[in-house]
């Protein structure tokens, strides 16, 4: 035993591990961003929100079947939608679980989450899918030291970045993002500059939806998909933000990518460590600092 | 009051947290142009009337009627955008705002204006020194300040001040009531709410004092009757001792 350690330690490819948990990690952030966004703003936890990962998922497959476009490109359709959803279901459902309570939003949307599971069975069946992209799924490049990066995951992540970046924008450097960082703050005094929170709110929930369709559609070209794989994309999710610190954008990004290299380094142990790898990452942080590496929100 | 019409006026105004009952039967008016004061002891209703008339507690439609038009029924976003504007007890800055940001917030989803971000600055020059810093490194008569400039942007014709000496030194609470003399001047209608009966007096064309959820007294600001205001203050009670 006390000799497996270090061979472990020998065999593992320390640049090539690094690399592509952090290019994971990029997608593990979008994963997060509608989460992140939502208990940012309105306080509310949206337990349904790996199902509706898994819902713009079967969304763009839909698409892409019955329209025969790429996958990216079904994101023209699915981003709108899952936009209006978003609006819709805030404006006409969650609205009313808001209050002083966090109890009830996260009963709603958990029964939400037993909904949609349960449609998407009903609809697709319990097949996998997947969103085929064609060769550039097994396209790489080889960087200097002979580490070969997929093409493929280095796009996801300069997208993940680029989305980071808009909603950075967005956030502080618009009239729309004021009002989304004073509501935050103090909603009662937000309503008193004219600000409607019950407007505002679906207007986050549906741009939190739109990030949604987003990682949706990334992963989905990865990874496989089945009605039921919604609820370890919320873990994955809920860990990004929690480790990075609630309510800070880029301490998403990095506890994105700290859940990405733990899961490297996990599989390259043994494929059955990579999600366990994860876990165990997401802990030790809890423990050593249960506030995340960069808390913004202190309520 | 002259013959005009008021700009605004509560009819039997009620309100209520839940269930209990703040404010009863409260009629109070407002002229165009005047400053009325709003005195009376800690718990008497005062922010409760101001809170009832921005929209931030409901009430009737016709409870509250300002410019001739019924808004008791009004959320607070739109009341602020018909011209109606209040600088909150305790300032209620936005926190992860800077200083620019919290006026700017104050005019982005109201009516526009006179007010500009310059306009403020040169009522508040300290403000203009300051504008990218947090607003909680603020002291508390800039907060102040603050919270009054944002409720300017809003470019309101009635501005609701509640509270504006709470927390601050003799000096500056001097400085923030010449700046209202300003803002009175360029034709805004002010209330304002004050605990120190002199100080609002002071400032004011006339007063309402209420005691309990009701209007105990009303009249001209000047030449009152101090025993009057006592009684109406603090209960007939505490006047007969």
């Amino acid at each position: 035993m006390r000799g497996l350690v270090p061979s472990y330690s020998n065999r593992l490819n320390w640049p090539s591990i690094l690399i592509q948990g952090t290019l994971l990690g990029g997608l593990y952030a979008l994963f997060a961003i509608g989460l992140s966004l939502a208990f940012g703003i309105m306080r509310l936890v949206n337990i349904a929100h790996g199902d509706l990962i898994t819902l713009a998922a079967f969304a763009a497959l839909v698409v892409v079947q019955t329209t025969d476009v790429h996958p990216l490109a079904s994101l023209a359709v699915v981003i709108p939608v899952m936009f209006g959803l978003g609006y819709l279901l805030q404006r006409g459902l969650l609205n009313y679980t808001l209050g002083s309570s966090i109890l009830p939003p996260l009963l709603v949307t958990f029964g939400l989450s037993v909904i949609i599971q349960n449609v998407l069975l009903e609809v697709f069946g319990a097949d996998t899918r997947r969103l085929n992209v064609g060769p550039i799924e097994t396209a790489s490049v080889t960087l200097p030291g002979g580490i070969a990066v997929g093409v493929m995951p280095m796009l996801v992540f300069a997208i993940a970045i680029a989305s980071l970046g808009g909603l950075h924008f967005l956030l502080y450097r618009t009239r729309l993002g004021r009002a989304f960082r004073a509501t935050s703050d103090d909603a009662g005094t937000a309503e008193l500059m004219g600000i409607d929170n019950r407007h505002l709110y679906a207007l986050a929930m549906g741009i939190a939806l739109a990030f949604t369709a987003l990682a949706a559609v990334l992963f989905g070209i990865r990874t496989s998909f089945d009605p039921s794989s919604g609820p370890i994309r919320l873990i994955f999710a809920f860990e990004a933000v929690i480790i990075g610190g609630l309510g800070n954008l880029w301490g998403t990004l990095i506890g994105g990518i700290v859940l990405g290299i733990a899961q490297s380094i996990g599989a390259s142990i043994s494929m059955t460590w990579q999600i366990l790898a994860g876990h165990i990452a997401f802990i030790i942080i809890l423990v050593v600092r249960p506030n995340g590496l960069f808390p913004r929100i202190k309520d | 009051m002259s013959a005009a019409r008021p700009l605004l006026a509560t009819r039997g105004l009620a309100a209520s947290y839940g269930d209990f009952q703040a404010l009863f039967d409260i009629d109070f008016e407002v002229g165009v142009g005047e400053t009325v004061a709003i005195i009376g002891a800690n718990g008497a209703g005062k922010s409760t009337l101001l809170r009832a008339i921005v929209g931030s507690l409901p009430s009737a439609a016709d409870m509250v009627v300002y410019d001739g038009a019924p808004i008791g029924h009004l959320p607070a976003h739109d009341v602020v955008r018909l011209g109606v504007a209040l600088v909150p007890e305790g300032r209620k800055l936005f926190q992860s705002l800077s200083v620019e940001e919290n006026l700017r917030i104050g005019g982005d989803y109201a009516r526009p204006g006179a007010w500009t971000l310059a306009r403020v600055y040169a009522l508040f020059p300290r403000l203009a020194e300051r504008r990218h810093t947090v607003s909680t490194s603020l002291s508390g008569g800039e907060q102040q300040m603050v919270a009054i400039g944002r409720a300017l942007m809003s470019n309101p014709r009635l501005l609701l001040c509640d509270e504006l000496s709470l927390g601050l030194a003799p000096v500056v609470i001097r400085e923030i009531y010449t700046c209202l003399t300003t803002i009175a001047a360029a034709g805004t209608t002010l209330v304002i709410v004050e605990q120190d009966i002199n100080r609002a007096l002071e400032a004011a064309n006339r007063f309402y004092c209420l005691q309990k959820g009701c209007v105990s007294l009303t009249g001209s600001a000047r030449n009152v009757d101090r025993q009057a205001i006592t009684a109406a203050y603090f209960g007939l009670e505490a006047a007969a001792k």
